[in-house]
């Protein structure tokens, strides 16, 4: 199981890198994907919005099911990964490189503090 | 809640990276790789199914025809030996217990298998009817395994097991035969994948079943047969347009509506067939039908709501899914007689926006 250790994590599943000190990226783990099986849409229309943490940013489909999306931080939504709409796949191939979902724009940075660290993640999911 | 049940091979599907899911009470495994690989290989190639959460009944002896026409639907009285049939359980409500297939073995004997789900409902079902009918009945479902063999290289894959000409096994047949170095092995091409496209089911006791699990794959190596999870078992089906008990038809759901009129016999007496022959001459108010998406932006569900072009509801949908080999939303649900016909448009509530599919043909592929 893949969990970098640069990374922040949630209980929902998705992680959460800096690019900046206002910048970051989301998508969803490892372990989420591999959890949802191959994915086949991902739907994200809150681009422009500005969203509380935990609130639902987008959804994300499989071939067997279906998943929301929650953001680990509050923020604006600056972008979504254009590669998603004809490549979902991405995100079951490189989950947290090619297949990253959002590009935000952090309102409350301190809220990263409460979030998973690697070991804390891995101990959630029982790897 | 009850303990989960384990498949007798359940440690080797682990083993072979198997994701284990809870499903009708038993830890099986949803898929190895990929929902996808799984289903284009079962398409293009060849997979197995461990199968062996089903439930098999034996019916033998002189009583044993007479039991099955009056729990079954179809007419038994007619299947030869060496034969299978599609069948139901029809309750006295106007619902269905089960659905299942009958293979006619011998002369006084045939096997059922029915659904994982409802092995104890079924077997309190044939057991009150049997008080009447005193047919010798077993059930052996904790003690055989079944593993489902299909593709277009099944046939090849197994012949390498037996002497027996596979290719003269018409669709729907059964028969014991010496099979990967065992007497008496069961084996029937039956399967839910493609109509006659190598569909193989083997029977075997749970004793016997890792070496012959061992010898399919070997025999099937050349080809790169894969093990495939229920996740691709349940696409693959519902490509093919077939209902699975629990979302298409239960309890409670009318099995003419369900499109299983071509199952029903009525020259012949059974459990509820008047109310049945009544529904039918009355005409049902709706129908199952299979629909395809025609406007991108979501997979179609079970329980999300079917629409009209006016947005109001006309039905539900009971499977749906992502088609592998389509690419494209695919799935089953009732709705009302006037949007029944093949080229209707009907309207998909997809997380709040209505989505427009039409009702087709089956099968999908």
């Amino acid at each position: 199981m893949n969990i970098p250790s640069e990374l922040k994590y949630t209980k929902e599943h998705e992680w959460i890198k800096l690019e900046g000190e206002q910048i970051a990226v989301v998508g969803i783990t490892d372990y989420a994907q591999g959890e949802l099986g191959d994915i086949v849409y991902v739907e994200i229309e809150t681009v422009g919005e500005t969203l509380d943490q935990n609130a639902l940013f987008g959804t994300v489909e499989a071939v067997k099911t279906v998943s929301d999306l929650y953001l680990p931080v509050s923020g604006k939504i600056l972008e979504v990964n254009a590669s998603l709409g004809s490549q979902p796949e991405l995100v079951n191939a490189n989950p947290y490189t090619e297949g990253w979902m959002i590009k935000i724009e952090m309102t409350n940075p301190a809220e990263l503090d409460a979030l998973l660290d690697a070991a804390a993640y891995q101990a959630l999911i029982g790897a | 809640m009850e303990e989960l049940k384990k498949v007798p091979l359940n440690n080797l599907h682990e083993q072979i990276g198997g994701k284990m899911v809870e499903f009708a009470g038993f830890w099986m495994p949803v898929r190895y790789s990929s929902d996808k690989d799984e289903h284009l290989t079962v398409r293009n190639n060849v997979g197995v199914f461990d199968v062996s959460h089903m439930g098999e009944f034996w019916f033998r002896g002189k009583q044993a025809l007479p039991l099955l026409q009056k729990i079954c639907s179809n007419d038994i009285a007619g299947l030869p030996v060496g034969k299978a049939q599609y069948n139901y359980f029809p309750n006295e409500q106007g619902g269905v217990v089960d659905d299942l297939i009958v293979y006619h073995l011998a002369e006084e004997e045939y096997l059922m298998v029915v659904n994982a789900s409802n092995i104890d409902k079924d077997w309190a079902w044939v057991s009150r009817w049997n008080q009447e009918f005193k047919a010798d009945i077993e059930n052996v479902s904790a003690q055989m395994c079944l593993f489902a063999v299909q593709g277009p290289n099944a046939v090849a894959t197994l012949q390498k097991l037996t002497d027996e000409d596979l290719l003269e096994m018409p669709y729907y047949a059964a028969k014991r035969l010496q099979f990967a170095g065992l007497e008496n092995v069961i084996l029937a091409s039956t399967g839910y994948t493609k109509k006659g496209s190598g569909s193989f089911e083997v029977f075997v006791p749970n004793a016997q079943a890792e070496t012959v699990w061992q010898k399919i794959f070997a025999a099937g190596a050349e080809f790169g047969i894969k093990p495939i999870g229920l996740g691709a078992r349940d696409t693959l089906r519902l490509e093919m347009g077939y209902c699975l008990y629990g979302n298409e038809i239960n309890d409670t759901t009318s099995p003419l509506e369900a499109g299983l009129g071509w199952i029903t016999k009525f020259t012949k007496d059974f459990v509820n067939a008047d109310n049945l022959k009544q529904q039918k001459e009355a005409g049902m108010p709706r129908k199952l039908v299979a629909f395809k998406m025609l406007d991108k932006g979501g997979v179609p569900r079970s329980h999300y709501e079917i629409l009209n072009q006016n947005g109001e509801k006309i039905g539900e949908v009971t499977s749906g899914t992502l088609s592998p080999a389509l690419n494209i939303g695919i799935g089953l649900g009732y709705v009302p007689l006037a949007y029944a016909g093949v080229g209707s448009a009907i309207y998909i509530n997809i997380r709040n926006k209505n989505l427009k599919a039409e009702v087709v043909k089956l099968p999908f592929v």
